[in-house]
């Protein structure tokens, strides 16, 4: 009986995997490191998957550990660290392709979508396979990953299924006829930066409004707000915003904080094009009052 | 019922806003750390203009500045940060409980931002080029300390 539960439950999974990426994709691609170093401070892994106090070389010990509250339960980051065992030293490009584009384990289990491959998934391929070869440089740690503590039903892996199919969208947010400063920008805003994720609010099941892009919203917490850096409420200059990534100054000197103090010492290592294509991105978006 | 109902709610609602903005614990605390966090910010203000170009040069006017920076960074502030002022409990403050906390090194923190300030006075008044290499390091002590210990969106 045990047994046939197990089997049904595997066969469910099974059944209700999601597009992984096809065999052949990789086919013809060449990985290079010093790009994926690029990509690396781009997709902000660090933020997340380093400690939150670490400092220099330590962002690159990918330990995990990190716990993020929200309405579902207690998320922690996983390792991700070169370590075979503990992290993800063990895993292929295709791999790691699959858990970024598609947000499945090696295993075909579905993440969270706190790991945001809802972003990612909008990310190019040759990305992809240039981080992986840049991860695989980094130090490996033997920290295990803690699991989520995250309660019934949401522990329940296959309800993702449901929600990938209401939420994983990987066209664009802005359409339209963008110059090629704002389609990078775009892209690093929209795909690797993940901004999306914080600075969009969510419905009831986690979802992003994207009728609302980037208008900000509440913390999961409940403690305070995203702010909203659509043109309707952030007024500052594409120069105020590209330098507000490189150093963490607003325009009237306060400097970031919290989470965005994070994701500044990522900007920063960022091409000063990159921050400009990000800010000239941010200019484009639909303005929310 | 419903209608007095909601306005009861709205009334109750508007009357524990009032009440808050009257009561608010350690107000004078509060407005004078952020107070200082302006005057710093002020100056943060003229030394980056010139940083970034906007603003020419002048030695004189960067080492006033860079003076009056060091000088708000090494003020006594311990009775501006009295238990219980944090944002939990404080809706007017972005300082973070876990600046109390066991294990907190705000003191750590501030001692660095003092010796980048220390740092940028004496190097203010001699050229754009040292203007320049000081002022990053003290950018960093801000958000180092920030990203602890306030509120993203404060």
């Amino acid at each position: 009986m045990a047994i046939a539960g197990v089997a049904g439950a595997a066969g469910a999974l099974f059944a209700a995997r999601p597009e992984a990426l096809q065999p052949q994709a990789l086919d013809g691609l060449s990985a290079d490191p010093a790009r994926g170093e690029a990509v690396f401070w781009a997709a902000g892994c660090a933020s997340c998957h380093a400690d939150a106090d670490a400092k220099g070389d330590e962002k690159l010990v990918l330990a995990g550990g990190q716990r993020f509250a929200s309405a579902f339960g207690t998320f922690v980051a996983p390792n991700i660290s070169n370590d075979v065992d503990a992290g993800i030293g063990g895993w292929s490009t295709a791999d790691l392709a699959n858990a970024m584009l598609h947000g499945v384990s090696p295993d075909g289990a579905h993440y969270y979508p706190v790991f945001p491959y809802a972003s990612y998934s909008r990310a190019a391929l040759q990305d992809v396979v240039d981080l992986r070869a840049f991860l695989a440089t980094l130090p490996a740690d033997p920290t295990p990953s803690a699991p989520h503590e995250v309660g019934f039903p949401f522990n329940i892996r296959l309800g993702l299924t449901l929600w990938k199919a209401l939420y994983l969208d990987s066209d664009w947010v802005v359409t339209g006829d963008l110059s090629p400063e704002e389609t990078r920008g775009r892209y690093l805003v929209e795909a690797l930066g993940h901004c999306g994720e914080c600075h969009t609010p969510r419905g009831a099941l986690g979802g992003l409004q994207t009728d609302r892009w980037l208008a900000g919203g509440p913390t999961p917490d409940g403690k305070g707000r995203f702010p909203n850096i659509t043109p309707g409420a952030l007024d500052w200059s594409k120069a105020d915003i590209a330098e507000y990534l490189n150093s963490g100054f607003t325009p009237e000197y306060d400097s970031a904080g919290g989470h965005m103090a994070l994701v500044v010492e990522n900007t920063a290592h960022l091409p000063a094009e990159d921050r400009a294509a990000m800010a000239a991105y941010l200019k484009r978006v639909a303005p929310v009052k | 019922m419903k209608k007095v109902i909601a306005g009861m709610m709205i009334a109750a609602a508007l009357g524990t806003g009032a009440a808050f903005a009257d009561d608010e614990p350690f107000e004078m605390q509060i407005d004078a750390r952020q107070g200082i966090m302006d005057y710093r910010a002020l100056q943060m203000g003229v030394l980056g203009g010139m940083v970034k170009g906007e603003v020419e040069y002048d030695a004189a006017a960067a080492q006033k500045a860079a003076d009056a920076l060091l000088a708000a960074s090494t003020l006594d502030a311990s009775m501006l940060w009295p238990a219980g002022s944090d944002s939990d409990a404080v809706m007017e403050t972005a300082a973070l409980p876990a600046i109390w906390a066991e294990g907190s090194d705000i003191g750590a923190k501030g001692k660095a931002m003092a010796e980048a300030a220390a740092a940028l006075q004496a190097a203010a008044g001699g050229g754009l080029d040292a203007l320049k290499a000081a002022f990053g390091p003290v950018g960093a002590a801000c958000g180092d300390c920030h990203k602890t210990y306030r509120k993203s969106d404060g």
